[in-house]
């Protein structure tokens, strides 16, 4: 009898996604769904959409979502987590989601070590609103709002944010990892689990950083998109793991209230 | 039922626990910094209660739409330029039908203003204060029983209406020590459906304030706005005080309607017929029962501790109907009843 081995995660939604030709997001989607799937937890899943390309990820996870506003998703997730502590929450975020408007909430959310998992897609650009600098913009990179390259005095540095919260003691699990290759998107997935057996295992806080293409406002056909990502954006961020704590000291369950 | 003697902050806090809130984010800011500290103490300790002090007001509030979300009673507070940052997750509430309590113990103003009692906020209480249209029922207490009982309503009405409603009382307020007895609470009324646990077994939900649809957003905000003329035709509340004879009635609430209790005092003793129309609801505020009063008198004054903002609710209620007088003292003055008796007695002739 024949075996199916490949199909539509449950936790997707039937939903065509309008995400643009050679976009990160799409597979992104998939991984974090093809993970709840595989632990089994879709049920006790709620999720937060950030404000950005994936504004409507509810129209594609087949979980419980709540939508928050620009940049506080972590603090909306914290609600619901200390609210719900047996429930698997994530945060989905963007670059300018996390890292600009709502730096505050990311850093204090690691911060506290809030049991949460954040998966967070680094783009280098604002999206959803037209191709304007992000935190994460490499210097000399053309953006509609550095139309002359980002400059280091006018416009600061590119945010590093594993770097940065892997600093904080609050923070159990980082990694930044990318998905230009069948390779990269397997050691995404296996990211993308750890992570949220991180949340189940009541370790603390865990983020996922994936380096992902963005063609429409990198002014870039798909494959050249994800060769910049190889051989430019990576240096810049390299992947790999950041810190983790999660073999180190099992926190107890009780922590978080 | 034991009367405890407590001051305002701390009734606030210990009211909304006992209404079964077990969810509260707040952020230092004075005057309101005693019911943060209480919540630090007595809510963790409340059986399944959760205390964050978050990093700013705007997570706080953004905190709280989290906890209502998952279903519980959940409340921040904060005082009038901590108010303006959580105005975005207020009209999140709004739109996403979820309930939630926000204590804005009010000081002076605008910008950073002052530490001292004012009312400078109750446009931006009233009007919305964020964007879109939709509506917070504000209560506007004027004793600390008012704060206990007014509190427990106001999870009551968030519940029942899925909506944010707010406290509007003012740093004068935080701080004074009255009397207080604690009502029994209501048990909680809210359906299951609206509450995200994850989906179980069935289909998952989700809640959402984006509606790309222009159609479907504006019967989106219809539907808010149907709603809103149930709450205005159900949940007015207001006091009469000295009403029967009066010829001059002064409108005023929370600390101001005090002071004006006191000055009638002083002027009836001088013979001098006043009374008072406190409303208590700010929004639904009390247009028709106002307006009613301009039958048999047409001589009014409104007292606020600002330059005059309900003074404007006033008008749609009474202007051409009667006279309408003003006395303000915005930045944190605190008048007292006979300063205020001798403005009053002057507004006393005008209209005879």
């Amino acid at each position: 009898m024949a075996k199916k081995i490949f199909g539509r995660p449950q936790s997707l939604k039937e939903a065509v996604f309008h995400y643009c030709p050679g976009c990160g997001h799409s597979i992104a989607h998939r991984l974090v769904a093809e993970v709840i799937d595989e632990l089994d937890i879709r049920g006790i899943t709620i999720g937060v959409p950030p404000a950005g390309c994936a504004v409507l990820a509810y129209n594609y996870f087949d979980v419980d979502m709540i939508e928050a506003q620009h940049g506080r998703g972590p603090a909306t997730a914290t609600g619901l987590k200390r609210s719900l502590p047996d429930r698997v929450v994530f945060s989905y975020q963007g670059d300018g989601d996390l890292a600009a408007i709502g730096i505050a909430e990311s850093f204090h959310t690691a911060n506290r070590g809030e049991n949460i998992t954040v998966i967070f897609i680094n783009n280098a650009v604002y999206g959803m609103t037209g191709g304007q600098m992000a935190p994460t913009t490499m210097l000399e990179q053309k953006t509609t709002t550095t139309p002359a390259g980002r400059h280091k005095t006018l416009d600061g540095y590119p945010v590093k944010v594993c770097e940065l919260f892997s600093q904080l003691k609050g923070v159990t699990y980082v990694e930044r990892c990318t998905v230009t290759s069948p390779a990269n998107i397997n050691k995404t997935r296996k990211a993308i689990k750890k992570a949220f057996q991180c949340q189940i295992d009541g370790l603390g806080f865990s983020l996922i950083e994936i380096l992902s293409p963005c063609p429409t406002n990198w002014k870039m056909i798909p494959i050249d998109s994800y060769k910049w990502i190889d051989e430019v954006m990576s240096k810049e961020f390299p992947l790999g793991v950041f810190k983790d704590n999660t073999t180190a000291a099992k926190k107890p369950a009780e922590a978080v209230s | 039922m034991n009367k405890v003697l407590m001051s305002g902050n701390n009734v606030i806090a210990e009211a909304a626990i006992r209404a079964g809130c077990r969810f509260y984010a707040g952020y230092p800011i004075t005057p309101q910094n005693e019911l943060t500290e209480y919540m630090a103490d007595h809510m963790r300790n409340a059986p399944g209660g959760v205390f964050i002090q978050s990093e700013s007001e705007i997570a706080a509030i953004h905190m709280v739409v989290g906890a209502s979300a998952a279903g519980l009673r959940a409340m921040t507070s904060s005082s009038s330029p901590g108010i303006s940052l959580k105005q975005e997750g207020i009209s999140s509430l709004a739109a996403c039908e979820l309930p939630a309590i926000i204590v804005n113990i009010m000081r002076g103003g605008p910008g950073l203003g002052n530490i001292r009692p004012a009312q400078g906020d109750y446009f931006q209480a009233t009007r919305g204060g964020g964007h879109g249209d939709y509506r917070t029922i504000v209560f506007g207490p004027a004793t600390c029983q008012e704060l206990a009982d007014l509190t427990m309503d106001a999870f009551d009405l968030a519940d029942k209406y899925r909506t944010p409603v707010m406290i509007l009382a003012d740093g004068m307020m935080g701080q004074m020590m009255e009397p207080v007895i604690f009502k029994k609470p209501k048990p909680r009324q809210y359906n299951e459906k609206f509450i995200l646990r994850g989906s179980g077994d069935g289909k998952s939900k989700f809640i959402r304030g984006l509606i790309l649809d222009a159609i479907d957003m504006e019967e989106h905000n219809w539907k808010l706005a149907r709603k809103y003329k149930i709450i205005c035709e159900n949940e007015i509340r207001y006091e009469e005080h000295q009403i029967e004879d009066a010829h001059l009635v002064i409108v005023a609430y929370g600390t101001a309607a005090r002071i004006v209790k006191g000055a009638i005092k002083r002027l009836r003793d001088n013979g001098m017929q006043v009374g008072l129309f406190r409303p208590i609801t700010l929004w639904p505020f009390p247009e028709l029962k106002l307006r009613a009063l301009s039958e048999k008198i047409k001589n009014f004054l409104v007292f606020e501790m600002s330059t005059g903002q309900m003074l404007e609710d006033v008008r749609l209620a009474l202007q051409g109907y009667a006279n309408i007088g003003f006395h303000g003292r915005p930045g944190g003055v605190v008048t007292t009843p006979a300063e205020l008796a001798n403005v009053i007695a002057r507004h006393y002739d005008k209209e005879d």
